[in-house]
């Protein structure tokens, strides 16, 4: 079970990272390569995002991943294909990222069998919120999968309470507004925030966005449990190439 | 939020968790406005004072002499301000922004009349302006990209997918989700999560009840069918609201047939097999889009028609039977415009004139005694690039080859 991993990771590290990759970006073959490289150095659980023509929340590095993945030929069936293959390879909780409409045209029963049989851990939809997700989340439900819900600073605490009545595994907090891969601001601000976000739920604790570099996961220690490293690792790959995300990794905590 | 919003199983609120709180306020804001008799008394007084509503009802007696059959009426929503019935929804949601205390609007913009119309509405009331516009069609619209900017809006070329209207949408979204706090989306079409569809489709509904209202004072009887041409599908809803409890007025909307149907060149998303229902752009609809729920590429001669989805409502009334749906090529598109030009005086604009081609090839069989209404979106001179180029017209290229000289010198 995720939580119950994620508590235990928690008791032997005082905070764990979960990054982020697009599937079949740049190429399969550098796909495993990251996978490979970001589990030998330490990273506790990843977030494979298929891609989509529409990421509506993303911002221009995560949205051109998703369309080069997609213009090289990347399909769903494929991802599920690595998705199984990364599973297999390493000890570590794997969970997808994508929007929902590559769940409601590959059937949402149907996918989230696929996930379970490939031995992943969940998924976050950030387009569906538990109002549009009953079929969703009871796929979900029956396989024991867990479907992370998301807090922004926007959210009302009332909000909060009622996204915790559906979340699975962790809570994913977003930083601040705005789309991935923009400058986060680690202040005053967030901290109340987070605090906020702790007080509404008892899982553990996700934040993301901005989240670059060690100062960053320094700032957070003690206040979630998880930091999330998305963009920055991909800017890394394409301005250094896979040998460089080792170091990179090691060099955040 | 409420799960609302939902025409039979279309539409929705797919919202990321970030725009929320915003869609909230927006839609509370709308529904204290929407059953407000005097708010809707602001809109049309601000209407009827800066937009030149009611706009007319005119009869096409030489179309009408030339099929042999109907009698044509078009609504002149051409005779709006800025040129489109996009003034509608743009002056509504103007005073919506002003209740909700915004100060920013951003849009995005297709044919380019979406943005020239909010970029008027921002200057009039006063509000920063913002609007996004896909790389392609800023290439094809460079004339509204030119008062866009007149009117002291900032223009976007949008670089990213296939650089067209939904990518435009994605970018609107993507800046909305920063600035919300000061900042309203002016969604251009009865489209993207609630309350959109239902706000948009309020503020266009002006169109048909005053097409109801003119039709019987002229004919003292309903029309037989009413036409429109359906990008996202606002002036299609507006115009058909007002005959939608008239079950003997027969409602067609008419899509984007591009270059044919099977051509997978064209945007026709309720009358193609290319098209399947998903998810995308926060609401529920047909998208064309591949077996994979990847969005497809899509083509019109007419930009403000070239988009992946359409309206949830009109999914609705499709499936509902209610509305019926066609296709309208490039080719026939061009010539119905060419003919309602030298008939009748008028220039409708590319994507008004696929609803003529759709009455021109009905009318002659329709009883001389009967009425259509087509409605006439917008007006065309905007389209002279596009159209002086469908035409080939010899004189309009030596005169773009002179001009260039002159810049070159």
């Amino acid at each position: 079970m995720l939580e119950h991993y994620l508590r235990q990771r928690r008791q032997e590290k005082d905070i764990l990272l979960m990054t982020h990759i697009v599937l079949g970006y740049p190429s399969w073959e550098a796909s495993l390569a990251i996978v490979d490289t970001m589990v030998a150095a330490g990273v506790d659980l990843m977030e494979l995002q298929i891609p989509f023509s529409e990421p509506i929340a993303d911002g221009p590095v995560i949205l051109r991943a998703n369309q080069e993945a997609l213009q090289r030929g990347v399909t769903v069936a494929r991802c599920l294909e690595f998705g199984r293959e990364v599973a297999r390879r390493h000890p570590i909780p794997f969970i997808y990222m994508t929007y929902y409409n590559i769940l409601y045209r590959y059937g949402v029963d149907q996918f989230v069998d696929g996930m379970a049989e490939s031995g992943l851990q969940g998924a976050i939809v950030p387009d569906l919120p538990p109002e549009e997700g009953d079929g969703y989340m009871a796929a979900m439900e029956k396989n024991a999968m867990h479907p992370i819900f998301i807090y922004s600073p926007t959210t009302s605490e009332a909000r909060m309470r009622y996204l915790a009545g559906y979340a699975r595994g962790f809570v994913y907090c977003v930083a601040r507004k705005g789309v991935t891969g923009m400058d986060t601001r680690f202040s005053d601000d967030l901290e109340n925030y987070l605090a906020r976000c702790r007080a509404a739920t008892d899982l553990p604790l996700a934040l993301g966005f901005g989240v670059k570099e060690k100062a960053d996961v320094d700032f957070l220690r003690g206040k979630v449990d998880i930091a999330v490293i998305g963009t920055q690792t991909i800017r890394l790959v394409e301005t250094q190439g896979v040998a460089a995300v080792e170091a990179f990794i090691q060099g955040l905590r | 939020m409420n799960k609302c919003g939902y025409y039979s199983q279309f539409g929705g609120a797919f919202l990321p968790e970030i725009l929320v709180a915003t869609f909230d306020e927006l839609a509370t804001a709308f529904d204290a406005v929407k059953d407000d008799p005097g708010f809707w008394q602001e809109y049309q007084t601000l209407m009827a004072t800066y937009s030149c509503r009611p706009t007319p009802l005119t009869l096409a007696e030489n179309l009408t002499r030339h099929f042999g059959g109907g009698r044509i009426y078009i609504k002149r929503e051409d005779l709006n301000h800025t040129g489109a019935h996009k003034a509608n929804n743009v002056m509504g949601q103007g005073l919506l922004v002003k209740r909700m205390g915004k100060t920013r609007v951003i849009a995005e913009t297709g044919a380019g009349q979406h943005g020239v119309a909010t970029a008027t509405m921002a200057a009039r009331f006063g509000y920063d302006c913002t609007i996004y516009m896909g790389e392609v069609d800023v290439e094809r619209q460079r004339p509204n990209v030119f008062w866009m900017e007149q009117l002291g809006a900032e223009v976007v070329p949008v670089r990213d997918g296939t650089r067209i209207l939904k990518d435009a949408i994605n970018e609107a979204f993507r800046d909305w989700v920063s600035n919300m706090d000061n900042t309203h989306y002016v969604l251009g079409t009865a489209c993207g999560p609630h309350p959109f569809p239902e706000m948009v489709s309020h503020f266009q509904s002006i169109i048909g009840q005053e097409a109801r209202e003119q039709i019987l004072a002229r004919e003292d009887r309903l029309p037989a069918r009413v036409y429109a041409c359906v990008g996202g599908g606002s002036n299609a809803m507006g115009i058909f609201s007002g005959f939608m409890a008239d079950d003997g007025v027969e409602l067609v909307g008419v899509e984007a047939g591009g270059r044919g149907l099977d051509s997978g060149a064209h945007a026709s998303r309720l009358c193609s097999d290319d098209a399947a229902i998903g998810v995308a752009q926060g609401y529920k609809t047909y998208f064309l889009q591949d077996t994979e729920g990847q969005m497809q590429e899509t083509h019109s001669i007419a930009a403000g028609l070239d988009y992946v989805g359409v309206s949830p409502i009109l999914s609705h009334l499709k499936e509902a039977g209610r509305v019926r749906f066609e296709a309208a090529t490039d080719e026939d598109v061009v010539a119905a415009m060419r003919l309602t030009i030298r008939k009748e005086g008028l220039i409708p604009a590319l994507e008004s004139a696929h609803a003529f081609v759709q009455a021109f090839k009905e009318a002659p069989a329709v009883a001389p005694d009967q009425a259509l209404i087509i409605n006439q979106s917008g007006r065309g001179d905007k389209d002279i690039f596009t159209v002086a180029d469908a035409f080939e017209d010899p004189g309009w290229r030596d005169f773009i080859k002179r001009k260039a000289e002159q810049y070159k010198a």
